[in-house]
């Protein structure tokens, strides 16, 4: 910390929104297959699989993702004696399993909001369940999805500096530093690194929904 | 010989005995209407013959095939079934066309994927694969034309008018040839004036000697279309017999009554 210059405070705090970014991308990675999963076993016939689903759903979505963060990290070691070593690895599984339920959840909604008529349709016409659902449901539901999933995903990039709580090393983590010396700007500086990568974002949900325009259902 | 062969069919949902019994036959190249107040169990019947629901009890055969029969136990194949169920068509009265595909796209899916899978299966070389698929789309949009929208092709259903949506809905029906083709109150979600357009169009089929069951609540049009009429009330057939029989002549108290509050509205 010897030098406090604009130009190398930005280049530390960009190597810590590279964490940022690095947790983000895992988590949309995996729980976008993940929460789909998750949805076919809240919406299973099966009743024992969507019971025992929604219970799941229930605990992840009902207690705070720092405590899940506190729990990836500490608990193998206290219950299992294995020590969770990598901090990144801890927080992408936290985050994984914690946006994967909110996800799911989105997923069932836009799901169950196409009318029977859709797959009705698609039976009278000799196509078989998986084949209705992937060629006639999927993209519709698709269109139906995005802009809740678009206000989750913007969610996801804010919360993943909620990861200093188990010290990854992530942006508000390094402006904290420097706070600590005494250097306050740099950690209300970190709002125009969030502010530039969800206006991106923004900008690609938007053109997402205005390619799906050319329909509606 | 009758082609449709229904017998003793009888459904519930829950405590609700929607279907008491009904049988009746209907000979090939003719136009069944079936008329009847909400809740007679005209659609439930309907959905029964095309496999959207499963009777409890009773049996349904067209031609040689058996689609339904309670006392049966044989386990169908996938192919069997998928052949039962197309045995069958049926046009919605919400159309349930795919938003997401243009008109010759909605005719072509279902037979597309089918074909798919045939030319698959016979290792069809990339020559094989395109004239098949060419003959397929011309033959798409014949049916198409034959509807009337011969110019609409490329348009998504979101553009068309319900009239149009229907005679799409019609044209997919048709493209995969089923020996009956139904149709479940084509035009209770139209206006009066579009209404017309979609009747001729069946009106048209019905000449060109093609077996429909058609369930209506145009009483004009299924006097003039069909060659027999049944009459529903309350889960059971209460009439049934030539359009002249039942609308001039109806026997019962309660077609009588039905028919003149058709002609009030």
């Amino acid at each position: 910390m010897a030098s406090s210059s604009f130009a190398t405070i930005t280049s530390e705090l960009l190597v810590g929104f590279g964490e940022n970014c690095l947790l983000f991308a895992m988590t949309l990675l995996m729980a976008i297959p993940l929460g789909l999963i998750i949805t076919f076993g809240s919406m299973s016939k099966f009743k024992p699989l969507s019971w025992l689903t929604k219970v799941f759903v229930w605990i992840i979505r009902g207690t705070p993702l720092m405590l899940q963060l506190f729990v990836v990290m500490y608990l193998p070691g206290i219950l299992l004696n294995i020590p969770m070593r990598n901090r990144m690895l801890a927080a992408v599984i936290a985050f994984v399993i914690n946006y994967a339920c909110y996800f799911s959840e989105i997923y069932r909604g836009g799901i169950e909001s196409i009318s029977r008529g859709q797959y009705e349709a698609g039976q009278v016409l000799g196509m078989t369940r998986t084949e209705t659902f992937l060629k006639v449901v999927l993209l519709q539901v698709v269109k139906r999805i995005v802009p809740p999933m678009s206000n989750e995903i913007i969610t996801l990039v804010k919360d993943t500096s909620l990861a200093r709580v188990i010290a990854v090393a992530e942006i508000l983590m390094c402006a904290e530093r420097y706070a600590g010396v005494g250097v306050i700007w740099p950690l209300f500086y970190t709002g125009a690194f969030f502010l530039i990568f969800n206006g991106v974002l923004s900008l690609l949900f938007g053109y997402i929904e205005k390619k799906l325009n050319y329909f509606r259902s | 010989m009758a082609l449709l062969e229904v017998r003793n069919i009888c459904k519930n949902f829950g405590k609700a005995k929607v279907l008491k019994g009904i049988s009746f036959s209907q000979e090939e190249g003719t136009v069944l209407s079936i008329i009847g107040s909400s809740g007679s169990g005209k659609t439930t019947l309907l959905r029964c013959i095309t496999g959207l629901e499963t009777a409890d009890a009773g049996y349904i055969s067209v031609g040689e095939r058996v689609l339904f029969d309670s006392s049966s136990k044989v386990k169908l194949s996938k192919e069997e079934k998928r052949e039962n169920q197309l045995t069958t068509g049926l046009v919605f009265q919400s159309f349930n066309l795919f938003p997401q595909y243009n008109v010759l796209d909605n005719v072509l899916l279902a037979p597309k994927l089918d074909l798919q899978k045939k030319l698959k299966k016979n290792k069809a070389t990339s020559e094989e694969r395109k004239s098949a698929f060419d003959a397929l789309n011309k033959e798409a949009v014949s049916v198409i034309e034959s509807v009337g929208l011969g110019d609409k092709l490329s348009s998504y259903p979101c553009e068309l008018s319900g009239g149009q949506q229907q005679r799409v809905a019609i044209a997919r029906a048709l493209m995969l040839s089923p020996k009956i083709l139904c149709f479940d109150e084509p035009t209770s979600a139209l206006d009066p004036q579009i209404t017309v357009e979609v009747l001729k169009v069946i009106a048209n089929l019905a000449k060109q000697g093609r077996t429909m069951i058609i369930v209506t609540h145009e009483m004009g049009f299924a006097k003039e279309v069909s060659d027999r009429v049944i009459y529903m009330d309350n889960g059971f057939i209460l009439e049934e017999g030539s359009p002249k029989e039942l609308f001039d002549n109806p026997k019962t108290e309660s077609l009588r009554a039905f028919l003149s509050s058709m002609l009030k509205i």
